[in-house]
C-alpha cells in the first residue's frame, strides 16, 4: 500500500475538511438571514484583530491544547478518552486546593505545586477507568463518559456543601490570594515594555502549554515509552509479541492523558477565574477531542487546531454580540469538524488518495 | 417511615421518568445488537424533542409533533450510519459529533425561529400527549390498595409511555423469535458469518439504525410534549447517556433493560423528591450521590465484579469485505 506524501496527510486533508465544515456552517448562517462573509469577518477581527481579542483568543487556545493533547497521548495508544471534560474538573479542584491550602508568598513558588496538583487530580481520574479498561476490558470510552457526569456530581457535592467560601450564596471558593495570582499577557509583555490589552485572561499558563506540546512531543517520538505507546496503539498483538506490556500502556497513556487535561485547571482556575466555581471546564474537554481529531494527535499539530478552535471560541462570542447568531454556532462549527475529520475522514481521504496516484502515474 | 401515598407517588413518577430512559435504552439495543455503538443517543433525543415540540406548537397536534420528531431523529441516524456503515468510520467518534450537532443547531434553530433563548413556546391541549385515564380507574380509586395502585400507578400516564411499555415484549419477539432479529443479532457478533451466508451486512446494519432512530424520536418526542410542555435547550440533560448506561447495566437484553430504566427512573424520582435523604445510623445520603448512582452502578456492572456486561462481539468494528 502506497502512502500519500506527508503535506497532503496532515495539512491538506484538515484543511479541505475544515472548509467543508465552515461551508455548512455558512449555510446556516445564511438560513439565519445573516451574511457568511460579514460574520466572518466580524469572527476574526473580533478574534485577532485586536491584543484584547488576541488575548481572549490564546485563553481558549490554552485550554484546548492540554485537552487536545490529552486526547492525542491517548490516541496514540489507541484509546479514546472521551472523559477530559471529567479530569480537567478534577485537575481544576487540585489546583484549587493547592492555591486555598498554602499562603503563598509569590506564583513562582505557587504555579510548579498547581501544576503537579492538577496533574494528579486530574491523573486519579483517569486511573480507575484506566484499570478497568487494563485489567478487566471494561470498554474505556463508556467508563470515562460515567466518570465525566460522577465528577460532575462530585464537584457540585464539594462546591455545595465543603468548598464554598463562608457567607457566600454561590457554589464556589473564596478567591484566591495575591501570592497565586498568576502573571496576566499585559503583565508579562509589560516586563519587556510592551503594551498588550489588560483585561483579558491569557496569563503564563500559555507558555506552559506550550513547553508541555514540546515535552510530549518529545515523549512520544524520542522515548522509548512514546515508542511502546505507538507500537501498541499500532498493533496490539504485534506489541505483546515484543514484550511490551498492554496493562503497562493503557495505565501509562491514560494516567498522563488525565494529567494533560487536568493541568487545564492552571489556565481556567488559577489564571482565569482565581477561585474554583461549578463547571469551570465549559466543553473544553470535548473540544480537545476536535483538536486532537484535526491535529493529527502531533503536538503540532495541537498547537494549530487549538488556536484555530480558540479563534472560534473568541470570534463567536463577538458574533453573539454583534449580531443575531447566537453562541451556539461555535458547536455546529466543533461538531462537524469532529464529524468531518474523525468520522467521515474517508470520505475525503479515498478520492484524494484515488486522485492524488493517479496524477502520480500520469507523471512518470 | 414514608407512607402508602407518598410511595405510590415517588413510584408514579419514577414511572414517568423511566419512559424516555426507556424508550432510548430500546434504541441503543438494536443498533449496537447489530455491532453499531450508538453514543450519540442524547443527540438524537434532543434533536427530536425539539422537532416534535417545534412542530406540535405551530400545528397544535401531539402527532404530527411525534412525526417531526421521528424524522429528525432519523436523519441524524442517517448521518450516523453514512459515517460508520458506508465509510467506515469510527463510530464513537460520529456519536460525539452528532451530540454536539443536535445541541448547536436545536438551540440555533430554536432561537432562530422562536426567539425565546432557545426554548419553544409552552404547549397545551391537543399539542401534548395527554394523560389516559384507563377504564374503571375512577370507579375503583377508593378501593384500598389495589383501586389506589391502578389509579395512581398504572392508570393516567400518555400514549406514549404506554406504547413505550409495549415496545419491551416486542423488541424481545423482534429479537430472539423472528429471521429479522436473528440476522440483526448475527451482525453484531459476527458479521462476515452473514456475509457468507449472502445476506447484506450493510443493509442489516442499516434497518438496525433506522429502528434506532424512529426509537430515540420517540423518546425525544416523549420528552417536550407527554411529560413535558415543549422544548427547553439541552432538556434531555444526560438522560441519553443514563439509557446508554441502563443497557449495559442490562447486559444489552430487552426485559432487564425495562428494569434498569426503571431502577435509574426510581433513582431520579428520589432525589427528586426528598433532596438529601436522611438515612438513621448512617448519615445523609446528598443529592449528588443519588444523581451519580446511575453511573456508579454501571461502572460496577462493566467492572465485571457483580456479573460482567459482555457487549456484542463485532460492536464498533466497521465490516469490511475483504
Amino acid at each position: 500500500m502506497k502512502k500519500l506524501p506527508t503535506w497532503i496527510d496532515i495539512l491538506l486533508i484538515p484543511l479541505i475538511n475544515l472548509a467543508i465544515a465552515l461551508f455548512l456552517s455558512a449555510l446556516v448562517v445564511l438560513y439565519i438571514g445573516e451574511d457568511p462573509m460579514d460574520a466572518l469577518s466580524i469572527m476574526i477581527k473580533g478574534a485577532i484583530g485586536s491584543s484584547y481579542g488576541w488575548g481572549y483568543t490564546l485563553y481558549y487556545a490554552t485550554n484546548f491544547i492540554f485537552t487536545g493533547l490529552a486526547v492525542s497521548v491517548a490516541f496514540h495508544a489507541k484509546m479514546f478518552n472521551i472523559g477530559g471534560e471529567g479530569q480537567a474538573a478534577l485537575g481544576g479542584l487540585g489546583v484549587a486546593l493547592v492555591c486555598l491550602m498554602f499562603p503563598w508568598p509569590h506564583w513562582i513558588l505557587a504555579l510548579p505545586v498547581a501544576i503537579i496538583g492538577g496533574a494528579v487530580f486530574g491523573a486519579a481520574w483517569a486511573a480507575i477507568p484506566a484499570y478497568l479498561q487494563a485489567k478487566r476490558g471494561s470498554h474505556i470510552v463508556i467508563t470515562t463518559i460515567m466518570f465525566n457526569f460522577m465528577a460532575s456530581a462530585l464537584l457540585v457535592y464539594l462546591l455545595v456543601n465543603v468548598l464554598k467560601a463562608p457567607g457566600s450564596m454561590a457554589p464556589e471558593t473564596g478567591r484566591f490570594i495575591e501570592g497565586a495570582r498568576l502573571p496576566t499577557g499585559h503583565d508579562m509583555l509589560g516586563w519587556f515594555g510592551i503594551k498588550f490589552s489588560k483585561s483579558p485572561p491569557v496569563n503564563i499558563s500559555f507558555l506552559i502549554s506550550l513547553l508541555f506540546c514540546f515535552l510530549i512531543w518529545f515523549l512520544i517520538w524520542r522515548t522509548k515509552l512514546g515508542y511502546e505507546i505507538r507500537a501498541f496503539g499500532h498493533s496490539e498483538s504485534a506489541a505483546k509479541y515484543a514484550g511490551i506490556s498492554p496493562i503497562k500502556i493503557i495505565m501509562v497513556s491514560m494516567l498522563i492523558s488525565g494529567a494533560l487535561a487536568g493541568l487545564m485547571g492552571i489556565n481556567s482556575v488559577m489564571g482565569e477565574s482565581e477561585r474554583l466555581v461549578i463547571d469551570s471546564v465549559q466543553g473544553a474537554g470535548f473540544i480537545g477531542i476536535a483538536v486532537a481529531l484535526m491535529g493529527r494527535s502531533h503536538p503540532f499539530g495541537v498547537l494549530l487546531a487549538a488556536i484555530l478552535f480558540g479563534i472560534l471560541y473568541q470570534g463567536g462570542a463577538e458574533l453573539a454580540l454583534w449580531t443575531s447568531i447566537p453562541r451556539e454556532l461555535i458547536v455546529v462549527i466543533q461538531a462537524l469538524v469532529i464529524l468531518l475529520t474523525g468520522a467521515l475522514d474517508n470520505m475525503i481521504r479515498m478520492p484524494i488518495e484515488r486522485l492524488y496516484f493517479k496524477m502520480v502515474r500520469a507523471g512518470t | 417511615m414514608i407512607d402508602f401515598d407518598t410511595l405510590l407517588q415517588v413510584l408514579d413518577s419514577s414511572v414517568r421518568l423511566s419512559i424516555p430512559l426507556l424508550l432510548a435504552c430500546l434504541a441503543g439495543l438494536f443498533s449496537e445488537r447489530a455491532g453499531i455503538f450508538d453514543i450519540g443517543l442524547e443527540g438524537k433525543m434532543l434533536a427530536s424533542a425539539f422537532a416534535a415540540g417545534a412542530a406540535a406548537f405551530v400545528t397544535g397536534s401531539a402527532l404530527i409533533g411525534m412525526l417531526a420528531g421521528i424524522f429528525a431523529s432519523i436523519i441524524l441516524s442517517a448521518v450516523h450510519g453514512v459515517a460508520s456503515i458506508t465509510f467506515k468510520g469510527n463510530q464513537l467518534i460520529s456519536g460525539v459529533a452528532i451530540n454536539f450537532l443536535a445541541s448547536g443547531l436545536t438551540a440555533l434553530i430554536g432561537q432562530n425561529w422562536f426567539r425565546q433563548g432557545g426554548q419553544t413556546p409552552p404547549l397545551s391541549g391537543s399539542a401534548r400527549f395527554n394523560e389516559i385515564t384507563l377504564p374503571l380507574a375512577e370507579l375503583l380509586r377508593d378501593v384500598p390498595i389495589f383501586g389506589k395502585i391502578y389509579y395512581e400507578l398504572i392508570s393516567g400516564h400518555t400514549l406514549l409511555a404506554y406504547i413505550a411499555f409495549l415496545i419491551v415484549p416486542l423488541t424481545w419477539w423482534i429479537l430472539f423469535r423472528t429471521r429479522f432479529g436473528l440476522r440483526l443479532r448475527a451482525v453484531g457478533e459476527n458479521p462476515a458469518a452473514v456475509d457468507t451466508s449472502g445476506i447484506s451486512v450493510v443493509r442489516q446494519r442499516y434497518a438496525a439504525i433506522l429502528i434506532c432512530g424512529i426509537l430515540c424520536g420517540l423518546a425525544g418526542a416523549y420528552l417536550s410534549t407527554g411529560i413535558g410542555a415543549g422544548f427547553g435547550k439541552e432538556m434531555t440533560a444526560g438522560k441519553g447517556f443514563i439509557a446508554l448506561a441502563a443497557l449495559i447495566f442490562a447486559k444489552w437484553k430487552p426485559v432487564p433493560a425495562l428494569w434498569a430504566c426503571l431502577l435509574f427512573g426510581f433513582l431520579e424520582a428520589i432525589g427528586i423528591r426528598f433532596q438529601n435523604i436522611e438515612i438513621p445510623g448512617v448519615g445523609t445520603i446528598p443529592l449528588q450521590l443519588m444523581q451519580a448512582l446511575p453511573y456508579i452502578l454501571t461502572v460496577i456492572i462493566l467492572a465485571g465484579f457483580v456479573g460482567k456486561a459482555i457487549p456484542p462481539k463485532a460492536g464498533g468494528e466497521p465490516y469490511n469485505k475483504e
